[in-house]
């Protein structure tokens, strides 16, 4: 503990008074986000609870508000505060699953590719070099298309979580392949590498006790700055309909049908979660940045 | 350079290779095909002679080729759900994505250029630094948070703009619908053409701000300077001028992502667009329509980036002797 309090990584964070607001923030939609059941002040998916007669209140500090609904309520009397903070838990969720699994993808495909070489390494760059072509966006929604053709209708609701998180994943690992792929090549002709190889260790074992480990670094680093993109596209695949169900909202789908009540002047129902959202993103990204930075050494 | 130029038409032809064989799977895998063309109540024997007269007993290889030779030709069979040619369908839509594209580049070019070179030259003062942290804000925020940001405002509060469509529109021939003929048409690309160009806006700006900071730096802007020549023509004479190699490729290369985001920025303004298109055709599970944008994206992709390395050669005239490795992306 004390040898990370005297660390470079630390004192840079310490000096960095944005870095240390955005830490703050991101702990604090976490915690909130993640303990909603506690922290929400109603429950959002108890239907029971619900009271058309508390439909479309605005905010507590307009003068109909109420100070029961802090940010307001929307049409069906569903508090928008506990909607926002257990949207931002499943936002949070598919955001940090999808990137653990583009990392997943991404390292043992780099992985492959820089430590076997030749025929392997030319497959899989190709690949990757035919994906970066297109945005990532883009990658997602056909994969996240083909999956609405395959899956039955109402087993597509009950699984949109896991196609979301595989449909993200998969438009973003070539940048981790690419990372990884170049550090193992560099790994791969030092010395305790061919000491492994010399004693006889196999080559998966190699790759994954040996190369890995050091090869970790970046890969945290672009990890980082990919939550707050995975986020962004979970929200937009949900805002553009073709993401998480009304019944699993998540910021983008409470986003989406917020929407239809912009027009007759009910702002809080949309803008809301909206804010939540870019403060979320902001913060990730912004804690992103100071990592790079900091873990870079040529900035030091 | 001729060596270089074959090289990149290789690479664009086997991407469109693979996306053919995507497209093609696509309509194989995704579902039956027989099953939606044909009703509830057609017989088996029925279903299997349309597979047959379909080619979908074929083997794979002959089906493929039989799908890019008619890809090629621009057929990709009838929309499952509009019972139209798919091709038809997204040429209709296409004028509108065009439009709206070509004017948030030109925003995002026009605007992002001069703050560039603005906050390259005056690099401490205020303005440059409210345009620096208002780019790392934008950037951090969703297209689709921007659009409905900007309808709030401008549409809903302050009642300027259109909260979307796209106007009225005049039919140019045939083929070509404009909106740019009309007052309406153009007061409703205002905000999706901003929202749409924004995010490349603060990219083209950040990019103009560093090259100028770098260029600024150099002797032959010093020599200009002893030369005595006036600032706005070390500025924008010398300056500015080298600075234009990775903007052309930047923006070339967004104009793809500029495409993308259209299906965002037309679901958020409902823009009849190709885009709006693609997204309804996702939650249609209509395979034509995805399969015919996916190939026309990836082809203009395509030519965008064999265009880009061709300008490299025009605007870096070292680059033809050779010597110089070429800047690939």
């Amino acid at each position: 503990m004390k040898r990370f309090f005297e660390s470079d990584l630390f004192y840079s964070f310490r000096k960095s008074p944005v870095t240390i607001l955005a830490f703050l923030v991101t702990i604090l939609i976490i915690v909130t986000a993640t303990f909603a059941n506690i922290f929400a002040p109603h429950n959002p998916f108890d239907l029971a609870s619900l009271d058309l007669m508390n439909g479309s209140m605005p905010p507590a500090w307009y003068p109909d508000g109420s100070k029961e609904f802090l940010l307001g309520t929307d049409n069906q009397g569903r508090d928008v505060l506990s909607a926002i903070l257990y949207g931002t838990r499943i936002s949070l969720l598919v955001g940090a699953a999808s990137v653990l699994f583009s990392m997943v993808i991404g390292i043992f495909l780099g992985l492959l590719s820089g430590y076997l070489g030749g025929t392997v390494d030319n497959i899989i760059m190709r690949c990757a070099e035919v994906q970066l072509t297109f945005p990532a966006i883009l990658v997602a929604l056909l994969v996240d298309g083909i999956f609405r053709g395959i899956l039955p209708r109402d087993a597509h609701d009950n699984l949109a979580i896991y196609v979301m998180v595989f449909s993200i994943g998969l438009s973003s690992w070539v940048q981790f392949a690419r990372t990884v792929r170049s550090s193992t090549l560099v790994e791969k002709s030092k010395e305790y590498v061919q000491a492994a190889r010399v004693i006889g260790r196999t080559p998966i074992f190699i790759m994954i006790r040996h190369i890995l480990p050091n090869v970790m670094s970046p890969v945290l680093v672009i990890a980082t700055i990919n939550l707050g993109l995975a986020i962004i596209t979970e929200a937009t695949l949900s805002f553009l309909g073709v993401g998480l169900p009304p019944t699993e909202p998540s910021l983008g789908t409470l986003i989406r049908v917020g929407n239809e009540f912009l027009l007759s002047g009910e702002w809080w129902v949309s803008i809301l979660p909206g804010v939540a959202l870019a403060a979320l993103v902001l913060s990730v990204n912004l804690l992103g940045d100071w990592l790079r930075d900091a873990l870079n050494p040529k900035l030091r | 350079m001729f060596a270089f130029v074959l090289r990149r038409i290789g690479q664009s032809l086997f991407v469109m290779l693979v996306v053919a064989i995507i497209a093609f799977s696509m309509f194989r895998f995704v579902g039956d095909p027989v099953h939606n063309m044909v009703g509830q109540q057609t017989s088996m024997e029925d279903r299997e002679k349309l597979r047959e007269a379909l080619g979908l007993n074929d083997p794979f290889y002959v089906q493929f080729y039989k799908f890019i030779k008619n890809a090629v030709k621009g057929d990709f069979g009838v929309s499952y759900r509009h019972g139209r040619p798919a091709s038809e369908i997204i040429a209709e839509r296409l004028p509108a994505t065009l439009e709206l594209s070509l004017v948030a580049v030109l925003f995002a070019l026009c605007v992002g250029i001069p703050m560039g070179v603005y906050t390259g030259i005056k690099k401490d003062s205020i303005l440059s630094k409210f345009f620096l942290t208002t780019s790392l804000i934008g950037v951090s925020m969703p297209v689709f948070l921007i659009g409905i940001l900007m309808i709030w405002i401008f549409a809903v509060e302050l009642h300027w703009l259109p909260p979307f469509g796209r106007g009225d529109v005049v039919e140019l021939g045939k083929y070509w619908s404009t909106g740019f003929l009309t007052i309406s048409g153009l007061k409703a690309l205002i905000l999706p053409a901003i929202t749409l160009g924004l995010f490349q806006m603060t990219l083209i700006m950040r990019l103009v701000r560093s090259e100028m900071l770098e260029v600024l730096r150099t002797d032959y802007i010093k020599f200009a300077r002893a030369r005595g020549l006036k600032n706005s023509a070390i500025y924008f004479g010398h300056a500015l001028k080298n600075t234009l190699l990775p903007v052309i490729t930047i923006t070339g290369l967004q104009i793809g992502t500029i495409i993308a985001f259209a299906i965002i920025t037309e679901t958020v303004f409902n823009w009849p667009g190709m885009g709006q298109l693609f997204i309804q055709a996702i939650n249609n599970v209509d395979i034509p329509i995805m399969a015919a944008y996916l190939m026309l994206v990836s082809l203009i992709f395509v030519i965008i980036n064999l265009i880009v390395d061709a300008l490299y050669f025009w605007v870096d005239p070292r680059l033809k002797t050779g010597n110089v490795v070429a800047r690939s992306t």
